[in-house]
């Protein structure tokens, strides 16, 4: 026993558990059991075949794989994936790009009419998408976007709340990183992607997993502006199982427990980024 | 050629100006120390050299080339800031070869100069490392390397050995003096420390609240100051400073120091007019030796306060009817704390200074 652990030990008797603890606990425990409950039937549903749907038990009669083989064999399916994975991908791509690019202006030039720049995307914020949509709609229609991959990824290929985030991170990189790089002769775009940016990964990760899971379960736009089915994008496929035929909820279930797996590979890709402190390294003080 | 000139080189910042009108003519290869109280506009300078800082008034040359406006980049110049700035995604290696990011040199060549500038730095076992598993010294090192491996027009070095321990220090003097003596390249360095700025610079130059007070080789800034500051600024322990008064009389000019009970022939002096008005004598500690002499010069006598034996010589610190003195006794004969000793200095070795404008009026 290493004299850590005795001292550990020691402090756990010395000072009992508080009560306020224990609330606390229990509070957080209550949360965790809603949240966890509905994603626990969601892959229990999909293990059970149609006569079992409505059986409440957790632990299915007689789990099966038998609706992922449908699911899965099933062409449109993973068409819907597929076009998910491509509007996820290439907005989150666009986001991180130009939202940091944009942040990183607005952070470390200063420029006349920076701050009014500034307001204006941050106003943006105030408008709810509900009201976006008409005009989006408009747009895109008279475009010739209507229906296409495009069309779904234009309105959030930048948005005014990364924009905003990166600023903040931006503005917490300390100048001489970038006048460093500018003395030994680097462009203003080299420094911005090989110094700054890697100065701000956490923030860069973070940015990443809300885009990503923002725009894989986008349902209301790309409901409205796709016709054809071979352009949905998962969530409004999952949908349209449910209102073809009598609602089939174990195939629903199953194909929403297989939509989870690449968030949670994006999750667990970048979650490691996030790791504070990094930055303050390189400086003095 | 990368000589640098500036010429009326002012900075302001809003309606503050931080550096008033500075002249100065950097020789190609020379090594021109800053120095200064913090605060004084030394970085400010460099940053406006290196095009940091965009200037406000007055011009700055390297070469032949008027760089006003250009563009840092543009400027091929190497500097090291005063906090470091090593990029923490980057390993040690990476970051001293982030030097050479614009370079044409070939891979070979460029690993070449890595190793070589770790070697220098003894930095060699901690190639793999990032700079937060580095110490502060470690990491100043880093950035001095960054620069070394590059082959630029001049170096800017703004307080680059302030982190490092004493024996670092010195070890790293000498390599930054070296790397000057084989590249021959200009070099403006920014210190607070005056053993740097002495035992580095081929010139110095003394700078206080934005203003060039004087410019000169070390020598000459210890031999003839021009006023108080630089005269205390320049030496270890700094010089003694002795108030005193101005006097006229058949032999020539007379210095009283009633308080000190002392008096001194000045002789000839250049500007009778001074005569009557107050002024500093100023004496360094190695020239006021303890013990009595026969020579022409000052002698003043007082109470050991301290002592602080260096090995070569001792600082004995007096007081001398209230007026703290440092004075110096050579080899072995270190007087006793409480002890009444006498302190004398040569003529030739005092300096004279105006109590008012505190300019040096001069040596005697
Ligand atoms: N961005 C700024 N805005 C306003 N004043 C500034 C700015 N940067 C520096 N100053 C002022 O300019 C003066 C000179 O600063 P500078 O950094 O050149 O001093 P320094 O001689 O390098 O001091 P130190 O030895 O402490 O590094 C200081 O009084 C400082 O307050
Ligand atoms: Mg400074």
């Amino acid at each position: 026993m290493s004299p850590n652990d005795r001292s550990l030990k020691a402090r756990h008797q010395a000072f009992p558990i508080h009560p306020g603890r224990i609330f606390t606990w229990t509070l957080l425990f209550l949360g965790g059991v809603v949240m966890v409950t509905p994603i626990l039937f969601m892959l229990s549903t999909s293990l059970k075949d149609a006569s079992q749907v409505y059986d409440l038990r957790l632990i299915p009669e007689a789990p099966s794989l038998d609706n992922y083989k449908v699911v899965l064999s099933d062409g449109r399916f993973l068409r819907w994936f597929l076009n998910s994975v491509i509007v996820a991908v290439c907005v989150t791509l666009s986001n991180v790009f130009f939202d940091s690019l944009v942040g990183y202006t607005l952070a470390k030039f200063q420029f006349r009419g920076r701050y009014l720049v500034f307001l204006a995307i941050l106003s943006t914020l105030m408008i709810p998408t509900e009201m976006l949509v008409i005009p989006w709609y408009l747009m895109a229609s008279s475009f010739g976007w209507i229906d296409s991959y495009w069309g779904i990824m234009f309105p959030g290929m930048m948005t005014a709340f990364g924009t905003f985030l990166m600023k903040q991170f931006f503005e917490t990189v300390p100048d001489e990183f970038l006048e460093a790089a500018r003395v030994d002769g680097l462009n203003e775009f080299t420094i911005w992607w090989r110094v700054a940016m890697p100065l701000v990964t956490p923030a860069l990760s973070a940015l990443a997993i809300f885009t990503f899971l923002g725009n894989w379960t986008a349902f209301f736009w790309p409901l409205i502006v796709t016709n054809s089915r071979e352009l949905y994008t998962l969530p409004i496929g999952l949908s349209s199982f449910a209102v073809e035929q009598a609602i089939q909820w174990e195939m629903i279930m199953t194909g929403a427990s297989l939509a989870t797996i690449p968030t949670l590979i994006v999750f667990l890709l970048l979650q490691r980024y996030i790791v504070r402190g990094v930055m303050l390294a390189g400086l003095k003080g | 050629m990368a000589t640098i000139a500036l010429e009326g080189l002012v900075k302001q910042y809003g309606k503050a100006t931080v550096v008033h009108g500075i002249d100065l003519h950097i020789r190609d290869g020379e090594f021109v120390v800053l120095v200064g109280p913090s605060g004084c506009g030394k970085s400010t300078t460099l940053r406006m050299i290196a095009g940091l800082e965009d200037i406000s008034a007055g011009t700055i040359k390297i070469g032949d080339r008027v760089v006003n406006e250009a563009e840092p980049k543009d400027r091929n110049i190497a500097m090291v800031f005063q906090n470091y700035a090593i990029y923490p995604h980057m390993s040690v290696a990476q970051n001293i070869g982030f030097g050479l990011y614009k370079s044409t040199l070939p891979e070979r060549e460029k690993r070449a100069r890595i190793s070589e500038a770790a070697r220098v730095l003894g930095l060699d076992a901690l190639l793999d490392r990032r700079p937060s598993q580095l110490s502060g010294g470690q990491r100043q090192r880093v950035a001095i390397g960054r620069a070394m491996v590059r082959d630029p027009t001049a170096f800017l070095f703004d307080e680059p050995l302030s982190n490092l321990d004493a024996q670092l220090r010195a070890q790293m003097r000498i390599e930054i003096k070296k790397l000057h003596q084989r590249l021959g390249k200009t070099i403006v360095f920014v210190t607070h420390d005056q053993v740097e700025a002495m035992t580095m610079a081929d010139r110095i130059v003394v700078m206080r609240d934005g203003r060039i007070l004087q410019v000169g080789t070390p020598m000459d800034l210890y031999e003839n100051p021009a006023d108080i500051f630089t005269a205390r600024f320049i030496g270890s322990p700094a010089m003694n400073l002795l108030p005193a008064r101005l006097t006229a009389d058949a032999d020539g000019v007379r210095a009283e120091l009633p308080e000190l009970g002392a008096s001194l022939t000045l002789g000839r002096f250049p500007r009778d007019e001074v005569t009557g008005s107050q002024a500093f004598i100023g004496v360094r500690p190695h020239d006021l030796v303890v013990g009595r002499h026969d020579g022409q010069g000052l002698t003043l006598t007082g109470r050991v306060s301290i002592v602080e034996p260096l090995g070569s010589e001792t600082l004995v610190h007096i007081d001398v009817a209230g007026i703290p003195i440092i004075a110096s006794a050579p080899g072995r004969a270190i007087p006793k704390v409480d002890d009444l000793v006498g302190v004398h200095a040569l003529t030739g070795s005092l300096y004279l200074f105006d109590a008012e404008t505190e300019r040096a009026l001069c040596r005697v």
